[in-house]
């Protein structure tokens, strides 16, 4: 039995002003789905919503994950349980190693299973990170530079993946890791993540273009408006989007198309 | 618990320290006539000028009129003192097993000294400063309180120069390369008044790497220290000067500093401040000679109700000079910093660069930091640039570092010792760097009071 993540009725504001209006999903370890929807829809306050930003006031539903109800943890309690966000926007944060940074991430996981534990060497810490890397087509180098500190766009949505492929969790949630990049960092992006799929890594990939979605594959596309998901299918259902935009959907379900 | 809030009277005092103690202290000591008779005229300079108030602008920011006196006053100084009071961790060797030499006071008094045979052969002095004046006479006299700091800088500077209690001595002859680290502690255990003095003269061509720690016992009772420091980096001279300050939270701490540098010479001046319950330390570079590079970086981390004040001037008198500047603060809980720096380029000195850059990182709502930056330009043809910041810690880089497993408190220590980093690194010790790091996480952790402050 692989892991599951339930969302169930969830109802999320940020100030006092409602963004997610109850949304009902269920990923599960190994499956990849899409999330799409217009800007404003409520994607991106999905994913920080499931990592526990602390900006995101929960007003009702629950999230349960393996049995957990993940909504009462902390952001590095969920993370360690196996949830993983790729950020759109990471912050940069000078005087920290990508290699420190993901070194304390893997030993944080270890402290928590058993408080004595010593932490990972640091050749096998090297080992590990190389060969990451390596699958992943990124220069060594970077395990040495200052987190997302002077990174091209590209080159940040990489260092999400390289962190998404070092932690290994359960669940990667992708929040619009296509943004901002030209088509050959998108597919350098996209084949890294690729390389990850399998029955171990459950995928929430959030896009507004189906180029993504051309290069992972998705079994389930579900698309999300005004806080909501409002249809859910197939992989044809990303093409009416690529084909027809969001207009008919305003239209089938009553709603108006806002600017954010 | 009811409490009654007053008005405090601010009023400036003078420390009880006469005259007379002094003059007794120097007769037993054996003191050649020449030191006694500068100290009597820097007494006379001290006794001259009014102890600094809030209306004085250097001193705006600093209110130490809280300062109990009648015991941060009294001079004490060790009928025997014991290296071994001094934590083990603080006189361990700098780099690996070996260092050129190590020098520690306990409680004002010469406990313990040691210098590599083979500097002493290549003419390397490294001792106290009362056995320098006997010794060398002619050295100290030219240097001690004429070129640097001078008794008229300040109420503090003719106190130290009048009543210097311990002091370091450092002289590097012409060409010579000190290539292990010297290393020297003040550590006063007593509670009361130390006025400790630091002298490095570096002669042409001469280089070194030098560690100053001032360190203390937390304890109730206040203390005081008045210091002062002189550094002289002759012609292509070389000289890279580490000084941190790790003094219980019930030290007050009153500083001069001053480097000369001269034709190409260096300075590399970091300093490290995360004691006391007041530090307020004016700090000059000045670039006498055409070439001359010097560089001051500071990193500062105070919590509780410390008060971390630095004044600082970097002075360009001649051409193609560099001076750089780097100051990094974080505050805790109701701490402050102050900043205060200027770049002054002097008439003629053209092809100047100079900078400074000074960052605060807030950590709590009620932490606060002034940051003053300043520039008086006499010269036409020169770069200098600054930069001041006052940011906090924001919730979104402890969000972001969560998410990757690591504990808030976790989050918060990789933060701050990355926002460090940059001045931390250049501290030429791995071993202080770690040391550093630890007393920066008890800080995060908010361990102060229970630690040694060490």
């Amino acid at each position: 039995m692989g892991a599951t993540l339930e969302i169930r009725n969830l109802h999320v504001s940020i100030d006092g002003a409602p963004i997610l209006k109850g949304v009902d999903l269920v990923l599960k370890q190994g499956e990849t789905h899409a999330l799409m929807g217009p800007n404003g829809s409520g994607k991106s306050t999905l994913a920080y919503a499931l990592m526990g930003h602390p900006s995101y006031q929960v007003d009702a539903g629950q999230v349960i994950f393996n049995g957990a109800d993940v909504l009462e943890l902390e952001p590095d309690e969920r993370s360690r349980m196996g949830i993983f966000l790729a950020f759109q926007y990471p912050v940069s944060v000078p005087g920290v190693t990508v290699a420190n940074f993901l070194r304390s991430g893997i030993n944080a996981r270890r402290k928590a299973e058993n408080p004595d534990d010593p932490g990972i060497s640091i050749p096998e810490f090297r080992r590990l990170l190389k060969q990451k890397m390596d699958l992943l087509g990124i220069d060594h180098k970077f395990a040495g530079r200052y987190l997302n500190e002077g990174f091209s766009g590209g080159e940040k949505k990489r260092n999400e993946v390289l962190q998404l492929a070092t932690l290994e969790p359960l669940i990667g949630i992708l929040d619009e890791t296509d943004s901002g990049l030209d088509i050959d960092a998108l597919r350098i992006v996209a084949e890294g993540v690729n390389k990850l799929k399998g029955p171990g890594l459950g995928i929430l990939v959030i896009t507004h273009y189906k180029r993504m979605l051309e290069y992972l594959q998705p079994e389930y596309v579900h698309l999300m408006m005004d806080g909501r998901i409002v249809e859910s299918g197939g992989p044809e259902l990303a093409q009416t989007v690529e084909d027809h935009g969001y207009a008919p959907f305003f239209e089938k379900f009553g709603l108006e198309a806002t600017e954010e | 618990m009811a409490t009654v809030r007053q008005r405090r009277k601010r009023e400036f005092v003078e420390p009880p320290i006469h005259w007379e103690q002094i003059l007794e202290r120097a007769q037993a000591n054996n003191e050649p006539q020449w030191l006694i008779t500068m100290r009597q005229q820097a007494w006379e300079q001290y006794k001259s000028m009014p102890m600094p108030t809030l209306r004085d602008e250097s001193w705006r920011r600093t209110d130490y009129s809280h300062i109990n006196w009648d015991t941060a006053g009294t001079v004490t100084v060790a009928d025997s003192p014991e290296v071994e009071r001094i934590p083990a961790a603080n006189r361990a060797p700098l780099i690996g097993e070996e260092q050129g030499g190590l020098l520690a006071w306990v409680d004002n008094a010469l406990a313990y000294q040691e210098l590599n045979e083979r500097l002493e052969q290549q003419g390397v002095i490294f001792t106290d400063l009362a056995t320098a004046c006997h010794e060398y006479p002619d050295l100290v006299q030219k240097h001690l309180f004429t070129r640097a700091v001078r008794p008229e800088e300040g109420k503090f500077a003719a106190l130290n120069a009048a009543g210097w209690t311990h002091g370091l001595f450092v002289y590097v002859p012409k060409n010579t390369l000190v290539d292990l680290p010297l290393h020297s502690i003040f550590y006063n255990e007593a509670v009361g008044a130390s006025l400790g003095h630091v002298l490095i003269i570096l002669d042409r061509g001469a280089e070194a790497t030098i560690l100053q720690e001032y360190l203390s016992p937390e304890g109730e009772e206040h203390s005081s220290f008045v210091g002062a420091t002189e550094l002289i980096v002759g012609p292509n001279a070389n000289l890279r000067y580490v000084s941190l300050q790790a003094w219980g939270h019930n030290m007050y701490e009153f500083n001069h500093g001053r480097g000369h540098v001269d034709r190409d010479g260096q300075l590399d001046w970091v300093v490290g401040s995360m004691g006391s319950k007041l530090t307020k330390s004016f700090m000059q570079i000045s670039l006498d000679g055409q070439g001359a590079w010097g560089r001051m970086s500071g990193m500062f981390f105070a919590d509780g109700q410390q008060l971390l004040d630095h004044d600082t001037l970097q002075i360009h008198h001649s051409p193609h000079t560099t001076s750089d500047l780097l100051f990094k603060a974080a505050l805790k809980d109701e701490a402050r910093s102050v900043w205060r720096g200027m770049i002054r380029v002097m008439p003629g000195a053209q092809k100047t660069d100079g900078f400074q850059a000074n960052n605060n990182m807030l950590m709590s709502r009620t932490a606060r930091a002034d940051s003053i930056p300043g520039l008086e330009i006499e010269a036409d043809d020169v770069r200098c640039t600054h930069a001041a910041t006052v940011g906090k810690m924001e919730e979104e880089y402890i969000f972001y570092l969560m998410t990757r497993g690591v504990p808030r408190i976790e989050a918060e220590r990789l933060f701050i010792n990355g926002y460090f980093w940059d001045v931390l690194e250049r501290i030429p010790f791995e071993d202080v760097q770690t040391r550093l790091l630890a007393d920066v996480d008890r800080k995060i952790l908010g361990l102060h009071n229970v630690s040694s402050g060490l």
